[in-house]
């Protein structure tokens, strides 16, 4: 990355603000404990964990880089490669698939022409599948940013698609 | 109706805000605790109360509750484990989205009682949007004066926080949710020293279950008497089941322990009964990590009584006939559901959760995957049956945390119950794509070495 820091790079100051917050919930000197969920701004307001958008959230918290980069590279949730506007990740786990996961899971492939793991040329939709997200009573499920889509079918798909490719604003995992 | 401890006014509209949550009668078990007893009363009326774990292990919580250190001048923690990520439940997100003021006096009456004065809820960080709303429920009842300093005049502080994970079933495991609280991997630690002792931040600390923390609520209100008059025997109170698979009314439902697994199934109170009018061919009564059940173990036990859900009629016959409540998630397999399909599931589930610290979980686990996957596919030997129960066994009671045994016992029981299941996968290749095997038949147990 030809990086300077340009202000995108940054938290703008409500997200700064936040960052207060959150530390704020913790005794001194147990800001390392707001880390996961700083991260889960950072990558809302960044896109993904690229090194610079962990170096920057390590020096907000004065941490090690390498202290964030074990976390970031730890969880499932956390993204450190380009990923598009909306994450559409389906459950793949028993409950779910004993109700369609594998159907609901190749009818998306077919509508967006990628597979499993995979971001659309126009960098709207990537397609994840992973383990149970709690809600094997409605399954099957897909999470999309703070959603859970649940009860789900071919055509609930499809007009779910429609929506986020009308409105991509489905990643969100930052400020409410 | 079945007696609601949990979930009585859990339809009453608004009940998710504050003031529909006291009209309801919410917050009078903090009032009674703070202006009448001392912590060691609470104490005292859980451990009447005969409350277990309801996080899967089923461990008394009066006791792990009296094992806490309290060394003078260090602070003492409760953590709440809202990390839900076991196959199978969703009881907690019901709990915390329908009604987040009952976990939230569940709190300050068990940090009241284990005199801890800094409280955290870990919830995993997929339910981003339950912990917005109990996120709301923390400021409110830190405005109304149930959460901060000096509660009610009592002398006694609390602060309350809900903190995300970010995605790893791992960090259910106790010390595995200390260490991402601390903002950290979750590798679970080496015991001892035990939570108890040292925990979050080398101080003493105790984690428990949502729906554990909610249920001294009751217990409180009613007594711990009271609370051990339902139930049956050791298995005392209700308990939230997450049902799910091929039932007619999957959901969340609280029952009385002591319930016979044949009414939950097949009652229209609770799952309705098998969907599309099919055969009950399985069941995982307590989460993906317990043991599978074949049809003719579930309504019944191998010595012929009623099976019961309760923590001992569950495990009723060890792990040969037997299974365990866990953590309430039942998950129901019509006869059209593969067997070894739905072990490989797993096995990948396990393989993907394994934290990677201890060999004999890392590499089994990647193991048992690709050899249930090679037999389900049509690619597997005879021998590839034998070498999963050397790698389970070899995994099992061989690592630092219980996820190994998780990992390990669902493949034990499928190829205990199901065996000839897995040779039809073998021996009819084509077959075994194109259908399903159907029903095992029923065995007699004396004839069977466990
Ligand atoms: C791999 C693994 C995952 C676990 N996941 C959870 C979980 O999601 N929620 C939970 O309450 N307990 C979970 N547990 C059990 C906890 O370690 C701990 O026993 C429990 O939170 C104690 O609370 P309780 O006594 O109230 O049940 C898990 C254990 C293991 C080994
Ligand atoms: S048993 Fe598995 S999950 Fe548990 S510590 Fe060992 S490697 Fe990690
Ligand atoms: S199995 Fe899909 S949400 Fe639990």
């Amino acid at each position: 990355m030809t990086a300077v820091m340009n202000e995108s790079r940054q938290f703008t100051p409500e997200l700064l603000e936040e960052v207060n917050r959150i530390v704020s919930l913790f005794p001194e000197g147990k800001q390392k404990s707001a880390l996961i969920r700083v991260l889960h701004l950072a990558q809302a307001h960044f896109g993904h964990l690229d090194t610079e958008a962990m170096d920057y959230v390590a020096r907000l918290l004065h941490l090690n880089p390498i202290e964030v980069y074990e976390v970031a590279t730890f969880y499932s949730m956390y993204d450190t490669k380009p990923v598009g506007k909306v994450k559409l990740e389906v459950c793949r786990t028993g409950p779910c698939m004993i109700e369609g996961a594998e159907r609901i899971i190749a009818h998306i492939e077919k509508r967006l022409g990628i597979k499993d793991g995979e971001t659309t040329a126009d960098g709207l939709f990537t397609l994840k599948s992973v383990e149970c997200l709690g809600a094997c009573g409605y399954a099957p499920m897909l999470q999309a940013g703070e959603s859970f889509h649940e009860h789900l079918t071919e055509e609930k798909v499809d007009a779910l698609i429609e929506e986020y490719r009308a409105n991509p604003v489905a990643n969100y995992m930052g400020l409410k | 109706m079945s007696k609601k401890l949990l979930l009585e006014h859990i339809d009453v509209e608004g009940i998710r805000t504050y003031d529909v949550y006291r009209k309801q009668g919410g917050y009078q078990a903090v009032e009674k605790a703070l202006k009448g007893m001392s912590s060691d009363d609470v104490v005292e009326e859980v451990k009447k109360s005969g409350l277990r774990g309801r996080g899967g292990a089923g461990f008394p919580t009066g006791m792990k509750w009296s094992f806490l250190a309290k060394p003078d001048g260090v602070p003492r923690h409760l953590l709440c484990n809202a990390d839900e990520s076991e196959p199978g439940t969703f009881k907690d997100r019901y709990l915390m989205e329908k009604i987040p003021h009952l976990l939230i006096e569940g709190m300050i009456l068990s940090s009241y009682a284990l005199g801890a004065n800094q409280s955290y809820i870990y919830i995993r960080g997929e339910y981003m949007f339950v912990m917005r709303i109990v996120e709301q429920a923390i400021a409110e009842a830190y405005a109304n004066g149930w959460l901060g300093k000096n509660i009610m005049g009592s002398g006694f502080d609390l602060d309350l926080a809900i903190t995300p994970g970010a995605g790893a079933y791992i960090c259910g495991e106790e010390t595995a949710l200390i260490e991402s609280l601390e903002g950290k991997r979750g590798n679970p630690r080496m015991k001892p020293p035990f939570p108890a002792v040292k925990g979050l931040w080398q101080r003493p600390t105790v984690v428990n279950n949502v729906e554990t923390i909610a249920a001294v609520v009751p217990i409180i209100q009613h007594g711990g008497d009271a609370y051990a008059a339902i139930g049956i025997g050791r298995s005392t109170g209700t308990k939230l089941i997450s049902a799910s698979g091929n039932i007619n009314k999957p959901g969340v439902y609280e029952i009385e322990l002591g319930l016979p697994v044949e009414e939950f199934i097949y009652s229209e109170e609770y799952c309705g009964g098998i969907k599309n009018g099919k055969r009950l061919k399985a069941l995982i009564p307590g989460g993906s990590s317990v043991p599978v059940l074949p049809h003719y173990l579930i309504c019944k036990t191998a010595a012929g009584e009623p099976r019961l859900m309760s923590y001992e009629s569950l495990a009723d016959g060890g792990f040969a006939t037997g299974s365990m409540l866990g953590s309430g998630g039942f998950i129901v397999y019509d006869e059209d559901q593969c067997i070894v399909r739905n072990t490989w599931n797993f096995s990948r589930f396990y393989h993907h959760e394994s934290c990677g610290q201890c060999s004999p979980c890392r590499e089994g686990t990647g193991w048992m995957e690709k050899v249930l996957h090679r037999i389900e596919e049509g690619h597997g030997t005879m021998e590839d049956i034998d070498l999963l129960w050397d790698i389970q066994r070899k995994i099992e009671g061989n690592t630092i945390c219980p996820l190994g045994d998780a990992a390990a016992w669902p493949v034990a029981a499928a190829i205990r119950h199901f065996r000839e299941e897995f040779e039809w996968h073998i021996n009819e290749p084509k077959l075994s794509q194109e259908r399903n095997y159907g029903l095992v038949t029923e065995k007699t147990f004396d004839a069977q070495p466990a």
